[in-house]
């Protein structure tokens, strides 16, 4: 377990970077909120989010306890509605934004430009966030949803520089949220088919990459081997961690070098630039893993809230807490840390 | 139906490229579409070039479409095409929002990036200015007829109907990481490969293809044996995107394509009613079928 000093508990008043925490269900989002989130985003069972796993989400009524137990506790619930949807979903769709609107989340979480229209013309006191799957990578972009739909907040693909991520929080109108720890997405999100490619269904359609029903795990002579439906991903010797067969993160042959051509299974962490993130004017750190367990939410939020909240007490003299790092590292993907795109050489 | 060659999305020689396009001029192709739309440090042509290869296949009678980067990112890439914008009388294809942004209601074709998956927001980018919008490659016909059907006056659809495809696009260069170089001195490592460099899994199927920034799928989509669901459905237009002669006879897949269009072929059109491609993957069509994208033809 993780033995950090007593997380500070988020004020009233709304902090000056915000600490945005994942949750897949109601014990996670008390997990989150009971360990420091500041925000929780939250989706609803309707396959309209970008974690439509099973025995995942809320229902609307679990929603509206979240809300209620996260504003007893000064937190905020922002509520994800993130695929594009087709017209068979449309309706669906709409009727999600309208719930959201009724129970009063402080923020939907939107890409479609579509869904952001309706809901900029039906709830016009709603608070409008851009999804990462939104697919911004500019503050031209950004001012795009800004100046047609009021949106308040933009999430950033992790496709940018340190330097990028300076420039659009420099140019944008509107607050910027990163992302901190969690799964790498090593393609620009809201962009990218190739899980549909293999499986038929993508983050933008169904709202899953690699999903888990197309994966068969086959025991060899040598080990054990990873297949997305039907495509070897990866395969590991006897004693070798095997990790989810994520299609960009296996192993692959190129030109005759075995290597994982796109991505390494590792996870993004950005405690090490925190002081420049916060410096930058970003306005909320993001953790990935709504499908994640609520013990890992409580974790990953505490660490997370202990090395943000000593950057925000003393950002000169902050340096990455060597708990926090240690204990980041053993729950990462891959047991391993990177800044991705945010350090250039890694691109 | 017409016919379009999409943007290159490779990295040509500059010889090769020219002469690509010379050959285009005197095919039966209605429309292309010229650019850079995967790598802003690919400048074998600059803006002038391709400006003067619209003069020229304008002249041609082709009607030209200036297609811009992908993934926008850094200043330069924004003031790159801005000017491109500003100063260029042709169409543009916007492939990111920042275009439509820049553009202030001047016409644009929304490019195959651009999300659009419902009428609510194909009417949106109708009343900002689109001419005509291109799929998204993992729309199936299903959902492009639904669309055809509340596709708003004036607008036209077109359709990735052959070549790999486009399928990510990253901030990485999985070209130079598979040279072991560093992104800011790859060397141009992509010019290589004229039709990308194929992944394989570890028991040897084609699986994706590294194109610089930009994963493909290895396989080849060729929608030809879908023509006429296409064309049942009010599709206008047909994208065909640029591969080199090692890969297939592209004036075959044209004529392919055109005598389909042309009624010319009309019963048991396949995958076999064109040139085969020597690239390791063959065909695929999955999309268009509500399947995975990597799916091979039926009856193929």
């Amino acid at each position: 377990m993780l033995s950090m000093s007593d997380a500070p508990r988020p004020s009233a008043r709304p902090p000056r970077v915000e600490l945005v925490c994942p949750a897949g269900g109601p014990p996670a989002l008390r997990a989150a909120v009971d360990n420091g989130a500041d925000a929780v985003y939250i989706g609803f069972q309707n396959g309209l989010n970008a974690r439509n796993f099973p025995g995942l989400n809320f229902t609307v009524k679990e929603a509206v306890a979240g809300v209620r137990y996260a504003r007893e506790r000064d937190a905020r619930v922002f509520v994800a509605l993130n695929v594009y949807p087709r017209p068979q979903q449309w309706r669906a769709a709409t009727d999600a934004i309208d719930s959201v609107a009724a129970i009063g989340a402080d923020a939907l979480i939107l890409a479609d430009p579509g869904l952001m229209q309706y809901a900029a013309e039906r709830h016009p006191g709603l608070r409008l966030h851009l999804s990462v799957q939104g697919s911004a990578t500019n503050w031209r972009a950004i001012e795009f949803y800004a100046q047609r739909f009021g949106v308040r907040r933009a999430v950033l693909p992790r496709v940018l520089s340190l330097a990028q991520v300076q420039q659009v929080v420099a140019r944008s109108s509107i607050e910027i949220e990163v992302f901190g720890f969690g799964s790498l997405c090593v393609m620009v999100e809201g962009r990218c088919a190739l899980s549909s490619y293999v499986t038929g269904e993508s983050p933008n359609t169904h709202g899953v990459c690699s999903p888990a029903h197309a994966v068969r795990w086959e025991e060899t002579a040598t080990g054990r081997q990873s297949r997305l439906n039907g495509v070897l991903i990866d395969r590991y010797g006897r004693d070798q961690p095997a990790g989810y067969p994520t299609l960009c993160k296996g192993r692959f042959r190129v030109n005759d070098h075995l290597f994982h051509a796109l991505e390494e299974p590792t996870s993004l962490n950005v405690v090490d630039i925190l002081p420049e993130l916060v410096a930058c004017g970003v306005r909320a750190i993001k953790i990935e893993g709504r499908q994640r367990s609520p013990a890992y939410v409580a974790q990953v939020t505490r660490a997370m809230r202990a090395a943000l909240s000593a950057c925000l007490a003393d950002p000169k003299r902050y340096a990455p807490p060597a708990e926090v790092m240690a204990y980041l590292d053993r729950v990462a993907e891959g047991r391993t840390h990177t800044l991705g795109a945010l350090h250039r050489p890694w691109q | 139906m017409k016919l379009a060659v999409g943007p290159l999305l490779y990295f040509w020689e500059r010889t090769a490229v020219l002469e690509f396009y010379e050959r285009i001029s005197d095919s039966p192709i209605d429309i292309v579409y010229l650019g850079e739309t995967v790598c802003s440090k690919r400048r074998a042509l600059r803006r002038r070039d391709w400006f003067n290869l619209a003069e020229r296949l304008s002249k041609a009678g082709k009607e030209v479409v200036l297609s811009t980067l992908t993934l926008i990112e850094a200043e330069s890439d924004l003031s790159y095409m801005g000017r491109t914008a500003r100063e260029s009388n042709w169409l543009l294809e916007a492939n990111d929002l920042a275009v439509i942004a820049q553009l202030g209601g001047r016409p644009f074709v929304a490019g195959p990036h651009i999300n659009v998956y419902n009428d609510a927001t194909l009417a949106l980018f109708a009343r900002l200015g689109a001419r005509r919008w291109v799929a998204p490659l993992e729309l199936d016909l299903a959902t492009l007829g639904n669309l055809q059907a509340a596709r708003p006056v004036g607008v036209e659809t077109e359709v990735y109907a052959y070549g790999r495809m486009p399928l990510a696009f990253s901030a990485r260069c999985f070209a130079a990481r598979a040279h072991n170089r560093p992104k800011d001195d790859c060397g141009f490592v992509c010019q290589q490969y004229p039709d990308g460099l194929t992944v394989y899994s570890q028991d040897n199927e084609p699986f994706l293809t590294i194109n610089g920034i930009q994963t493909q799928s290895a396989r080849v989509h060729n929608a030809l044996a879908q023509v006429a669901a296409l064309g049942r459905i009010g599709v206008d237009v047909l994208r065909l995107s640029p591969h080199s002669a090692q890969a297939v006879d592209f004036h075959q897949v044209i004529d392919a394509f055109r005598r389909v269009v042309d009624g010319e072929e009309a019963s048991d059109v396949s995958v076999s009613s064109g040139p085969p491609t020597a690239l390791p993957g063959g065909y695929c069509d999955g999309f268009l079928q509500g399947a995975p994208g990597m799916r091979s033809p039926s009856g193929g």
